[in-house]
């Protein structure tokens, strides 16, 4: 393999790194004022990447002829499923960022770059063949992420959320580090090629407990419980446009490389993750579906519900199969689109002096005061809550449906029964909407570019979203292929 | 079939009357709900007059493979043809009874009906096990929006309930159709309803489906969202969730339990017997002592519901064709109730028994609608109530008599709930003044009353035409659920449950009601 070779495979990662350079270079040079124009450059550059990797997953790209870099790297359909959902939350995030830091005069040419950055390692996450690249990648999102959530320097509770996300990620990522440690110990590689053979057969205790310790430190990492603590916090305190990222692109780059280190690290091995799998499922779905009852703020509710939806995604992983995967991947793509879509909305409720509105009172009355608004909202809730005809509801049928094929009627039974109490506060907040008298606090305008982003993600979670169903679960297929016949 | 796809029209143009409607102020608004509405009740009719009865068993099919998983679906046999034929029917009546009462958010209001109209349609006419389900489901949304916006006091609490109540009975069944669809290997109703799925199977799947349809039903003891839901409910809304949507479990049984899973059906028939008659016992006796007519009349639904279950689960033909006509007089006499119930709410704004008295002084032309319908729930001969009940009991009593002799006691606490109820409302001195003031019918109101009543009196006196389109479907399911029969307790037989042969000949066009009514009663006598 040459380098030449080596640096094609690579493009989009290339591409990013460079004209995050170019980008980082103009910042110095011509400070704030051109932080605008740096976004625009930076979504073009996102817009760019998405096109590299899209014939890698229009081809089914998959096995040995993927990999580069000495077998560390590798861009099969899978990665580029996942690239493209993270290059589509990163853009999301620098369309809807300028007109929210604006206002606050806090917009900085720091900010498009730290998302192209964190795009750049989300993009090694989930194209890591070797433990090292997981972290590199890692880390390197994780790094620009505890940046990004601390972004209003001056606001007490993004600076607190900043912190807070930082040392509890440190302390994941010390997990993920010590479980990698043990790994290496006891099979003598990083590659996950390397581990699967190595664990193929007999699996040593010390093994079992270096997978355990991966796992936990993933499990962080996509906010699933019990490791899910930090989410309501961060969400909260990060500014919208940022929480709108951490809800999108990493929590696809994070949820893609645990499938990856399950399927291709740990494939031969099912029984060692599956129950762990299954255990966190269950009960990010439960604490995710209580932990949102009680919020008055709409974006700890948000967050409650990512670490719900997370415990339904899970349950595709938790099939161990291609199908499995496949339904897993086409929740993810959906949940992207209904985050996008909640966030948004959160982002254009603001008061008479443009201040944000987060909390659920507030929102009282708002189909009469902002109706289509309130019932793009009332979309995105009963579409998270996965009641028909809206599409959420598709992502909930493909994991189910996945789950009962493997058998795991139990675990479908209890995750769709405890789906019910989840539907309990996303109708809450529509009750509100809809019953409530008119609280009339949401009187801003609203950004064009956010009612843009707005109507085209509704439309996705309309039942027109429907339509969809076939080409996405084509795609999906041949992700889900490339990923279990990576050898 | 016929070259217009009737069965996606039906579906399409409420939908376009409900954008419509969102677009529109309350004048425009509730022309449009009406003209979308009437335009389905034209095509409900096409359909019904161009439906060729003891043709082929699906008829109307339509098919496009637009989703992955699962496929847009369409056909009806008889008796989704008369479910879609009462849906319809009642549709246009809920608008005309939000006429003049809904002020608020009218655009909202009729755009939430016109999408229920589609789903219902929906739900009898999917074909594909994923789209009965997501037409079965979404019906929370606007049923939730409905309680929600334009009901009474209690409105909050009576929408949770409702949502949530629902929605868990149904999640279980989602698990149970994939199983189902896995096993099977096909999404396809009609496929699956000549499956024959492993005894042990039947026994969890039955149960999932029977958690959502026991509660859409609803029957005892799952019953407790629906009088809080319609005593909410405004007028329009109580007309569509006694007419139409309460059938969704008694179809779901039809469509599903009974062809799908005989052997487990037969087990549990115990069960459905032990309910419905505690039902009937029940919940009349709760109705008898209600001081709100709306909480009244929702009690009686769940008693009628009652013997549409025990008749399903009858599993001979009597029973069947019982539960049918119960449904669809259910439909039309408790959408009538509520009709005159609403009638005179509009006029005094209390639900409130006694707050009535001696209407029929002032009201004589409501007095004679609101007697006529009293008379229809209590099962009177001559109309529809009468048909229904009698088919169902008539079935039940072949398999056994003690269950028979409990339902029937839910006639006569019928009759004392609602001659008890009538005597308040519409004789008796006139002691409150504001009731005595109030106009008679006018108009709207008797556009409303008289197409309901003629309805009533046909299925009462000829109801040949409801039971012929029905009449070979009702025979194919007998013919399924044979195998499974249980034993009963009774020493009569019927020859239709016997002999193939002459359930051919009624569907050779006998005209049947009637003489298999007196035939069937003539029996029992004898056996006695």
């Amino acid at each position: 393999m040459d380098l030449s070779q080596s640096l094609m495979i690579t493009g989009p990662e290339v591409v990013l790194s460079l004209s995050g350079l170019a980008l980082l270079m103009v910042a110095a040079w011509s400070g704030d004022k051109a932080s605008r124009m740096i976004s625009i450059a930076a979504v073009g550059v996102l817009t760019l990447c998405a096109l590299m990797v899209a014939p890698a997953l229009g081809s089914g790209a998959m096995g040995p002829g993927t990999l580069a870099w000495f077998g560390q790297y590798r861009a099969d359909a899978f990665a580029a499923f996942g690239k493209l959902l993270i290059y589509i939350g990163a853009a999301v995030t620098l369309i809807v960022a300028p007109a929210f830091f604006e206002r606050s005069r806090s917009m900085r040419a720091e900010f498009p770059l730290l998302v192209l950055f964190a795009a750049l390692g989300m993009g090694m996450m989930v194209s890591a063949a070797d433990m090292l690249t997981l972290y590199l990648g890692l880390e390197l999102n994780s790094l620009s992420a505890y940046v990004l959530a601390a972004f209003l320097r001056n606001d007490e509770r993004s600076a607190e959320a900043g912190l807070k996300y930082f040392v509890l990620g440190s302390l994941a990522s010390g997990i993920l580090l010590y479980g990698i440690s043990l790994t290496y110990g006891f099979t003598g590689t990083t590659s996950f090629m390397g581990i699967r053979a190595a664990l193929s057969g007999h699996m040593s205790l010390g093994a079992t407990f270096g997978v355990v310790f991966v796992l936990a430190g993933l499990a962080f990492k996509i906010s699933a419980a019990p490791f899910h603590m930090w989410t309501p916090d961060v969400y909260e305190g990060a500014p919208t446009p940022v929480t709108t990222f951490f809800a999108t692109a990493p929590k696809v780059a994070a949820l893609c490389l645990l499938m990856r280190v399950a399927v291709e690290a740990l494939g031969g091995q099912p029984q060692a993750w599956q129950q762990i799998v299954i255990f966190a499922a269950l009960l990010s779905i439960v604490i995710g579906a209580l932990g949102a009852i009680g919020q008055d703020n709409i974006k700890r509710l948000l967050a409650y519900s990512s670490i719900n939806n997370v415990g339904f995604m899970l349950i595709g992983l938790a099939c161990a199969n291609e199908n499995g995967a496949a339904a897993m991947l086409v929740y993810l793509a959906i949940y992207v689109v209904m985050s996008v879509a909640a966030f948004v909305i959160v982002l254009m409720l603001r008061d008479e002096q443009g201040e944000a509105v987060e909390s659920i009172a507030a929102l009282g009355g708002l189909s009469k005061t902002r109706p289509m608004l309130a019932l793009a909202m009332a979309a995105v809730m009963f579409s998270l809550a996965g009641v028909p005809p809206l599409f959420g509801f598709w992502g909930k049928f493909v994991v189910f449906q996945a789950a009962v094929q493997a058998d795991l009627l139990v675990l479908a039974a209890i995750g769709i029964a405890a789906s019910v109490i989840g539907a309990f506060y996303y109708i809450k907040v529509v009750k509100v909407m809809y019953f409530d008298d008119v609280a009339d606090v949401v009187k801003g305008p609203s950004d064009r570019a956010h009612g843009l982003l707005l109507l085209g993600s509704s439309v996705v979670i309309s039942p027109l979203g429907y339509l969809l169903t076939i080409p996405l679960a084509g795609i999906a297929a041949k992700a889900a292929a490339a990923l279990f016949h990576s050898a | 079939m016929s070259g217009l796809p009737f069965l996606s029209l039906m579906l399409v143009v409420p939908l376009i009357g409900a954008v419509a409607c969102l677009a529109a102020g309350r004048e425009q608004a509730r022309m449009i709900a009406l003209a979308a509405t009437m335009v389905d009740l034209v095509l409900g009719a096409m359909l019904w007059a161009s439906y060729d009865v003891g043709g082929a068993q699906w008829q109307f099919q339509e098919h496009a493979s637009l989703f992955a998983g699962f496929e847009w679906k369409l056909g009806i046999d008889g008796i989704a043809l008369l479910l879609i034929g009462l849906t319809v029917f009642l549709m246009p009546i809920c608008i005309g009874a939000s006429w003049n009462t809904i002020e608020k958010r009218a655009g909202e209001y009729y755009a939430n009906f016109l999408v229920m109209e589609t789903l219902m349609i929906g739900v009898f006419s999917a074909q594909d096990l994923f789209l009965f389900y997501i037409m079965f489901e979404a019906g929370l949304i606007p049923m939730y929006l409905i309680i929600g916006i334009w009901g009474g006091a209690d409105r909050i609490y009576a929408s949770y309930k409702f949502f949530l109540y629902t929605l868990l009975g149904s999640v279980l069944m989602l698990i149970a159709m994939f199983w189902m669809a896995n096993e099977a290997g096909t999404t396809d109703i009609p496929t699956l309803m000549a499956y024959n799925f492993p005894v042990q199977a039947q026994w969890w799947l039955w149960l999932a489906f029977f958690a959502s349809f026991a509660v859409k039903m609803p029957m005892w003891p799952t019953h407790t969202w629906l009088p809080d839901a319609h005593v909410q409910a405004p007028t329009g809304g109580s007309i569509i969730l006694a007419g139409v949507l309460l059938k969704m479990g008694g179809y779901g049984f039809i469509r599903f339990s009974l062809p799908m899973f005989p052997e487990a059906s037969a087990q549990f028939a115990p069960l459905i017997y032990g309910l419905s008659m505690a039902a009937v016992v029940i919940t009349s006796l709760i109705a008898l002592v209600q001081h709100d007519m709306k909480k009244l009349i929702a009690y009686s639904s769940v008693a009628h519901m009652a013997i549409v279950t025990v008749g399903l689960f009858a599993f001979n033909r009597q029973g069947l064709e019982g539960s049918m006509i119960v449904m669809l007089s259910h439909g039309l006499v408790a959408g009538a109730l509520f009709l005159a119930v609403g009638v005179i709410y509009d006029r005094l704004h209390t639900r409130e028994i006694d707050r009535y008295g001696g209407l029929a002084i002032n009201m004589p032309g409501y007095a004679l609608f609101f007697m006529l319908f009293t008379m229809a729930s209590i099962g009177l001969p001559g109309t529809s109530g009468f048909v229904g009940e009698f088919l169902s009991l008539i079935g039940i009593y072949a398999v056994s008599s003690a269950v028979t002799l409990v339902c029937t006691t839910g006639i006569i606490l019928g009759a004392a709930y609602m001659l008890y109820l009538y005597r308040r409302v519409v004789f008796g001195v006139q002691k409150n003044a504001d009731a005595a003031a109030m106009p008679d019918l006018d108009a709207r109101e008797w556009a409303m009353m008289v197409p309901l009543a003629v309805a009533v009196l046909w299925m009462g006196i000829y109801p040949e035409t409801f039971l012929a389109p029905m009449r070979k479907d009702i025979a194919s399911l007998e013919a399924r659920v044979a195998q499974a029969r249980p034993k009963g307790d009774a020493q009569i037989r019927f020859a239709a449950a016997h002999s193939a042969g002459h359930a051919a000949d009624h569907s050779a066009g006998e005209p049947a009601a009637k003489p298999a009514g007196g035939h069937a009663a003539a029996e029992p006598e004898e056996a006695h």
